[in-house]
C-alpha cells in the first residue's frame, strides 16, 4: 500500500502540465489580447489541450492563429479544420498571399527567404494586423541549441526581433509583461517538456494528432540523404527534374512544410510504437528539418528576424 | 490517469555555477555524453568544430559547444546566457541550467538558479576560489537552494592532489560558516570533467576519494519537497466564469497551489480582503477532484459569492498569510542603472504587482568576505539588505519558509526591465 507522501507526489507529466497552465493563465490575466500559435502539429496540439485545461470549463479566451505557408501537407490541414470545428475554438489564418501568388519555393529562393516571408513575413503581418500582444508558441528548449537559450516570455522589439544577448533575467514563476506600445511577446508554455514527455503525455491524455505520425507506405524522394514525401498535386512538391521516387513505409516525428520536412522509416503504428521510437532516438527530432541545416546559427538567426 | 502505466519520474532541476573557465558547460557536455544524453547529430556537429579547434578531451569533443548555442556564444569561447538540457537516467529526469560565470552575465546566472534544487558550484583545483565562486556561493544560498554540491574541478592539472582538494574544501567551509543564513546539505567530490573522472564514473585517479560521483548525488538528492507540508497558499491568478445550461454561472478562482494542500469544505481566507469561506469545488477537465496539492495549477470554486480577484491569497483560516507593508529583504541588483532609495519600482510577488520603494539600505554585502558593508547606493551585481515599503500590503512568507511566497521581482517602470530579485527576509 502507498503511503499518503506517495499519493501526494505529482509524476513528471503532472508537473510539466501544472507549470505550462501556469504560463497561459499569466498571459491570460496580464496582457490585453493575446493568441496561440497553432501550427497543428503535435507540440500544438498539446499546447492546444493544455490551454483548454487551463480555462475549463469556460471557452478559450484568445483565439488560435495558424501560419500557413501553402505547402503544409494536406492531412494537416484536414486535421486543423476538424480540430477548431470540434472544439468551436476561433482560428485566424494568416498567409503571405504576395509572395504565394509570386511563387515562392524554396528550390529558386533558398529555404532561408522562403521561410522568412511565408513563415516569419507572416507571422508579423498576422500579429501586427491583429494587435496582438502576446502569442503563444509550442517550441521547446530541448528541440535546439538557440531555443534552449530562450526565456518563458522572451520580449520582441517592434520589428518582431529577437535580442539574444539582452533578454531579461526570469526569476522563479514570476513573468515580467511589461512592454512599450509595439512591442510583443512570445509565450512558450512548453518550454521544459522534451520529445518524449510530449509523446507521453499525447498517451496519457488521448490527445488527437494527425495521423502521418504513424507510419505508411509513400511515395517519398530521396534528397541529399533526406527523404522527402511526394505529392504530385502540386509542382512544388513533385519530383524534381531527373529525380526517381520510391515507395518507403515512413513516419514524421515533426512536421513543417511538404518540401523540407524529411521522412523517417519506420513501421511504428500507434502510440507505444512512437514513444518507443523517441526514447531509443540517437538523432534529434529536427535532424530531418531541411531549414535547420543551413549552417550552425540557422535557427538562432531565424529567431533574431522574429521567427518562433 | 488511471489504469495507466508508464515509468514515473521526478524532475530535480539543477544549476552549474562558478567563474569563467571553471569549467561548468565542459561537465554538462560530459554528464551528457557519459549518460548519453546527447543526440548523433548534435554530437556529430560539435566533434566537426572540435577538430577545427584541435580539442584535447579524451573524445576529441569539447563539450562546451554542446550547451553554448548562441553564435556569439561560441565565437568568444564563452557562456553568454542560461541553457537549459534535458536528459534523464532510468532513475529520474533531469533539467539543467548551465549558467554563465562572466560578472557582467550574473543576472543569467541568477535567472538559472531561482528555481534550482541543487547548485553544482565548479572551483579550478589550480585557482582555488575566485570571486565569482564567492557570488555564486552566497547567491545560491540566498536563493534557498536546498543542496550545494561543490566540485573541485581540473584535478587532473594538480596530479589528483588530495591536498590540494583537501584546503579547497576547508576554504570553502569557513567562508559559508560566515553566512547566517542556508541549512542546505553539502557535498564535496574531485573531478576532471574533461576527462571524466567521478563526474558519471569513479575515476581511478582518485583513490583517496570514496565519496559518490557527482551523477550518484543528482540521482540521490531527496527532491519530494516539504512543499506539501507546509501552509495551504494559492495566489489567485485568473477568476474563471462562464455561464451556460451546463456550468450554471461558474465561477472559480484560479491557481498554481504554493504550497499545502486543500481539499473540498476547507475553510478559507482571501487577503488582503479578510473575506471567508469554504471551498465547494475542485474543478479540473477530467472531472472535480476532492484534494489538490502544491504544484497543482487549479481552480478552486468557493460556497459564498466573495470578493477575490487577481493578486488575492487564499490561505486556510487557522494559517494565514501575514498582511505586510513594510519589510526587509535580501535583494540582487541587475540593472546597470542604480538602485537609489525612494525611487518607485513595480513589485511582483506571486500574482500581484505594486508600487514598492526602497527606503533604506540596511547593509550590502561585500562578496569578497561576506561582511556587511554601509552603502547609499546599489550597482550591477551587487547583493543587499533593504528596507521596503508597498503603497498597499501584500499576503507575504518569508522567503526561508516558503520560496513562492517570499520572492518578488522589481520592474523599473521607465524601462520595464527586471532590476531585481527579491527574498523577504
Amino acid at each position: 500500500m502507498s503511503t499518503v507522501k506517495e499519493e501526494l507526489k505529482l509524476n513528471h507529466l503532472r508537473q510539466l502540465e501544472a507549470e505550462s497552465i501556469h504560463i497561459m493563465r499569466e498571459v491570460a490575466a496580464e496582457f490585453k489580447n493575446p493568441v496561440m500559435l497553432y501550427s497543428v502539429g503535435k507540440d500544438s496540439s498539446v499546447m492546444l489541450h493544455l490551454a483548454r485545461k487551463a480555462f475549463h470549463p469556460a471557452p478559450l479566451p484568445f483565439p488560435l492563429m495558424h501560419i500557413d505557408t501553402g505547402y503544409k501537407f494536406p492531412e494537416m490541414y484536414e486535421f486543423r479544420d476538424q480540430m477548431v470545428k470540434d472544439l468551436g475554438a476561433k482560428l485566424l489564418i494568416s498567409r503571405d498571399e504576395d509572395a504565394i501568388a509570386n511563387d515562392m519555393n524554396p528550390f529558386k529562393y533558398g529555404t532561408d527567404k522562403c521561410c522568412a516571408l511565408l513563415k516569419t513575413g507572416a507571422l508579423l503581418s498576422g500579429i501586427e494586423k491583429h494587435g496582438f500582444d502576446a502569442a503563444f508558441g509550442g517550441a521547446r528548449r530541448e528541440e535546439e541549441k538557440s531555443r534552449a537559450k530562450e526565456r518563458v516570455y522572451s520580449i520582441r522589439d517592434e520589428f518582431g526581433q529577437w535580442d539574444p544577448k539582452n533578454q531579461r533575467p526570469e526569476l522563479w514563476n514570476l513573468y515580467n509583461s511589461e512592454i512599450n506600445e509595439g512591442e510583443s511577446i512570445r509565450v512558450f508554455p512548453l518550454s521544459n517538456w522534451t520529445e518524449v514527455d510530449i509523446w507521453e503525455y499525447i498517451k496519457y491524455e488521448d490527445i488527437p494528432i494527425v495521423p502521418i505520425y504513424y507510419a505508411q507506405e509513400r511515395e517519398v524522394v530521396n534528397r541529399s540523404g533526406v527523404i522527402i514525401p511526394i505529392d504530385r498535386s502540386s509542382p512544388h512538391t513533385s519530383p524534381r527534374e531527373g529525380e526517381e521516387t520510391f515507395m518507403l513505409k515512413c513516419r514524421f516525428r515533426s512536421l513543417g512544410c511538404m518540401p523540407c520536412t524529411g521522412a523517417v522509416p519506420s513501421e511504428v503504428t500507434d502510440i507505444d510504437g512512437i514513444i518507443e521510437e523517441a526514447k531509443l532516438a540517437r538523432k534529434s527530432e529536427r535532424e530531418n528539418r531541411v531549414i535547420d541545416l543551413g549552417s550552425d546559427s540557422s535557427m538562432e538567426d531565424k529567431k533574431k528576424e522574429g521567427y518562433f | 490517469m488511471q489504469g495507466f502505466s508508464m515509468e514515473e519520474f521526478d524532475i530535480l532541476k539543477f544549476t552549474t555555477v562558478g567563474s569563467v573557465d571553471d569549467g561548468k558547460s565542459t561537465l554538462i557536455g560530459r554528464l551528457l555524453y557519459d549518460s548519453k544524453g546527447i543526440f548523433e547529430d548534435q554530437l556529430a556537429a560539435v566533434a566537426k568544430t572540435s577538430n577545427k579547434k584541435g580539442f584535447e578531451s579524451d573524445e576529441g569533443i569539447d563539450f562546451a559547444l554542446l550547451t553554448d548555442g548562441l553564435a556569439a556564444e561560441r565565437e568568444q569561447g564563452i557562456t553568454i546566457d542560461v541553457a537549459y538540457r534535458y536528459f534523464n537516467t532510468p532513475k529520474r529526469k533531469f533539467i539543467i541550467a548551465d549558467t554563465p560565470g562572466h560578472e557582467q552575465y550574473t543576472r543569467n546566472m541568477v535567472t538559472g538558479a531561482s528555481t534550482a534544487h541543487l547548485t553544482i558550484i565548479l572551483i579550478d583545483a589550480r585557482k582555488g576560489i575566485l570571486d565569482q565562486s564567492r557570488r555564486h556561493a552566497l547567491i545560491s544560498t540566498l536563493l534557498g537552494i536546498p543542496n550545494f554540491v561543490i566540485a573541485v574541478n581540473k584535478m587532473d592539472l594538480v596530479d589528483y592532489s588530495e591536498e590540494v582538494f583537501n584546503n579547497i574544501v576547508a576554504d570553502f567551509k569557513e567562508l559559508m560558516s560566515k553566512l547566517e543564513l542556508g541549512a542546505a546539505n553539502f557535498s564535496f567530490v574531485p573531478i576532471s570533467a574533461l576527462k571524466g573522472d567521478n563526474v558519471v564514473n569513479k575515476g581511478a585517479n582518485t583513490p583517496w576519494y570514496n565519496g559518490p560521483t557527482i551523477l550518484e548525488i543528482l540521482e540521490g538528492v531527496d527532491v519530494q519537497s516539504s512543499l506539501t507540508e507546509k501552509k495551504f497558499r494559492m495566489p489567485v491568478q485568473y477568476v474563471i466564469r462562464t455561464d451556460n445550461a451546463e456550468t450554471q454561472d461558474y465561477r472559480g478562482f484560479a491557481g498554481q497551489i504554493s504550497s499545502g494542500t486543500v481539499k473540498v469544505g476547507d475553510e478559507l481566507i482571501s487577503l488582503p480582503s479578510g473575506m471567508k469561506s469554504k471551498v465547494k469545488a475542485i474543478t479540473s477537465y477530467g472531472g472535480d477532484q476532492e484534494q489538490a496539492i502544491a504544484k497543482q495549477s487549479v481552480s478552486l470554486v468557493l460556497e459564498d459569492e466573495i470578493d477575490t480577484s487577481r493578486g488575492d491569497m487564499l490561505s486556510k483560516l487557522d494559517e494565514a498569510a501575514e498582511l505586510v507593508k513594510e519589510f526587509d529583504a535580501n535583494i540582487c541588483w541587475m540593472s546597470e542603472d542604480k538602485f537609489e532609495p525612494r525611487k518607485k519600482y513595480l513589485l511582483k510577488h506571486t500574482s500581484n504587482k505594486i508600487k514598492a520603494m526602497g527606503t533604506d539600505i540596511n547593509y550590502r554585502l561585500d562578496i569578497n568576505n561576506y561582511e556587511k558593508q554601509d552603502a547609499t547606493e546599489l550597482g550591477l551585481n551587487d547583493i543587499a539588505n533593504v528596507k521596503f515599503k508597498l503603497l498597499k500590503p501584500i499576503a507575504a512568507d518569508s522567503y526561508q519558509e516558503n520560496r513562492n511566497t517570499g520572492g518578488f521581482i522589481l520592474i523599473d517602470e521607465l524601462t520595464n526591465n527586471t532590476v531585481a530579485a527579491g527574498m523577504i527576509s
